[in-house]
């Protein structure tokens, strides 16, 4: 188990490599001279622009600027926002908080909501039940993230008034969002476990289960279930990429703080360092995720971890 | 040309009835489902509307007008308008030409360059192999719709780069198909009785392994067109792709935001257009997924 963990944790560090490598390039990657970037609106003489040139390394090859870069990071140092002024590491952590809420409430939701109606559908094979069950299922992964939300606002939020539309900080703020965006990966997750339960269900374990004598709920719950969830675990991984990319729209559509909105208004204002830090940011943070669904993964299925 | 038969399942193994190709297997399949013959006559339609905007679409979509701004959907405007008094029929049926493409040409685009690395890395084997699987590695490093953010924000906001930057993050897709389709392929017989009288690589790839990859891979661009679309959208909404006053219907939820509790309309309808053309696509690709399914090869 631990000559997995740790295989996989090099495997891993090329990646990570990679990830520095790519946020790094990005600033040299934009059509025009990145100096002008720093510059922002203000005119910029030669004289200054070989200041800011030299003032921020430009000036030196491209790979010594790449190790102070990945060496600063290392350490936390993530640059100063341009618009800020802050240091990108404060921002980052500032937002973290409310995605961390809003993704954990979204993840919860679409696991309880999508599991019980894949079990359902699965068990109602073939019944009206199933039908609906998984024609809703495929409507939720077929509504953009930010539809859905402005859809919720419009009913929950100014038609009947139960829930406030923005912000972030109690309960009741973070009911419209996580449904949101928790809405596709329930579909999704309902789908996939549907499936898979049935083709556990036509198993022989399964067949001989019930030839014991179990009762059907231990059969289904106990028996089925379990190997079920295999395949559900690695879509977990996919899906958590698509929470975390939904949170951006989330965060957008809900006026929450957090790091999707971040990066968003980032983008929108060519701040680079923050661009940079943020995109970083969530690359390592989903890739360190991943490999802990993996070793869940190996957890759950003794299989993968003789291979 | 020898009729070829996927890697069959065990349970399965029968040979399919003499004198029946896949393709007319599949098609007698997909004609019989419901959700492709649903998916595909929706998908028709919306198809036919964006093609035929210019001709059907009864207003100029960007022409605005003060004196009709934000009325409610009526007979003379049947989704109603929006704040600059453009008709929101006309700008759906016009935000079609725009995002429906975006969807198709970002799958050509994956595609292309995914089954050709996917191809030869799994070909070739060695280190091309591992370079390529390490890319594909380091795109799938990027959560969601990240990088195509990324690659957005480096290139700027247009139609071209939005397609170009949703192709690029659809890409590993592809890779992983081709090439697990090549490996699983390439030590049978027939690859090495190929080479024993001479063939070519280039000619045993494309007569005897592309045409495996042709099934999974309908499927996925299928789907992959519904997620493209939606990531086009995405992009668009969070204004960092096709920009106002062109309209797509991302940016057109984007601007009918601001008005969501007095003008729901501007919001609605651009919104259903994406769920309706991605649910559509959906079901024609589970369809499609059912109908080209191997191991059901024996009906």
């Amino acid at each position: 188990m631990l000559a997995y963990i740790s295989q996989r944790l090099l495997q891993a560090i090329p990646v990570l490599v990679g990830i520095s490598v790519l946020t790094f390039a990005m600033l040299h990657l934009v059509p025009g001279d990145p100096v002008e970037i720093f510059a922002g609106d203000k005119p910029l003489t030669p004289e200054r622009a070989e200041e800011i040139r030299h003032q921020l390394g430009l000036d030196r090859p491209l790979y010594v600027q790449y190790f102070d870069y990945a060496s600063h990071a290392l350490r936390g140092d993530l640059g100063v926002g341009l618009r800020s002024q802050r240091p990108v590491i404060d921002s980052i952590v500032e937002a973290l908080p409310s995605t961390l809420e809003l993704t954990s409430a979204a993840l919860l939701l679409a696991l309880a909501a999508g599991v019980s109606l894949g079990i359902i559908a699965a068990v109602a094979h073939g019944s009206w039940l199933d039908t609906v069950a998984m024609s809703f299922a495929m409507l939720g992964v077929s509504v953009p993230v930010f539809y859905s939300g402005l859809l919720l606002i419009l009913f929950f939020s100014f038609r009947l008034g139960w829930f406030p539309a923005t912000g972030q900080g109690g309960a009741e703020r973070l009911v419209l969002p996580s449904v949101a965006l928790g809405l596709a990966s329930a579909a999704a997750l309902a789908r996939l476990v549907r499936s898979s339960m049935l083709e556990v269900l036509s198993q022989e374990y399964v067949v001989t289960a019930r030839a014991k004598g179990l009762a059907e709920r231990a059969v289904i719950l106990g028996h089925a279930l379990k190997n079920a969830l295999i395949p559900t675990v690695t879509l977990l991984g996919l899906q958590l990429g698509a929470l975390l990319g939904g949170a951006v729209v989330t965060e957008t559509i809900f006026s929450r703080p957090g790091i999707g909105r971040l990066a968003v208004d980032a983008i929108g204002n060519r701040d680079f360092p923050l661009i940079q830090g943020t995109v970083l940011f969530a690359a390592v943070t989903y890739v360190l995720v991943n490999l802990a669904v993996d070793v869940l993964y190996a957890v759950i299925d003794p299989r993968i971890r003789y291979r | 040309m020898a009729q070829l038969s996927l890697p069959a399942q065990s349970k399965t193994d029968q040979a399919p009835p003499p004198g029946r190709s896949l393709a007319r297997d599949a098609l007698r399949r997909l004609a019989h489902s419901n959700s492709a013959i649903v998916g595909g006559a929706i998908l028709l339609v919306m198809m036919l509307a964006a093609l035929l905007a210019p001709a059907v679409s009864p207003y100029d979509p960007i022409k605005t007008s003060q004196r009709t701004s934000l009325e409610a959907p009526s007979a003379a405007h049947p989704m109603g308008t929006d704040r600059f008094g453009r008709d929101i029929l006309s700008r759906v049926l016009w935000g079609g030409r725009l995002s429906l493409p975006v969807g198709f040409v970002s799958v050509l685009i994956a595609a292309a360059f995914g089954i050709s690395l996917g191809l030869l890395a799994g070909y070739y084997g060695g280190r091309l192999d591992a370079v390529i699987m390490r890319l594909v590695d380091l795109m799938l490093a990027f959560p969601g719709i990240l990088l195509a953010l990324v690659i957005v924000a480096i290139l700027g906001g247009s139609l071209l780069n939005l397609m170009i930057a949703v192709g690029i993050a659809s890409i590993p897709d592809y890779v992983r198909i081709a090439r697990g389709t090549v490996l699983s392929i390439r030590e049978r017989e027939f690859v090495l009785a190929a080479r024993t009288i001479g063939a070519h690589n280039t000619a045993i790839i494309v007569r005897h392994i592309l045409p495996n990859i042709l099934a999974p891979v309908i499927v996925l661009a299928t789907l992959g067109m519904a997620s493209a679309i939606i990531t086009g959208s995405t992009l668009s909404f969070l204004g960092l792709g096709i920009k106002p006053p062109t309209p797509e219907w991302g940016n057109m939820l984007d601007e009918g935001r601001g008005f969501l509790q007095r003008a729901w309309w501007v919001a609605f309808f651009p919104g259903l257009a994406i769920m309706l053309t991605v649910f559509s696509i959906n079901l024609l690709g589970d369809g499609l997924r059912d109908a080209l399914d191997p191991r059901l090869r024996r009906k």
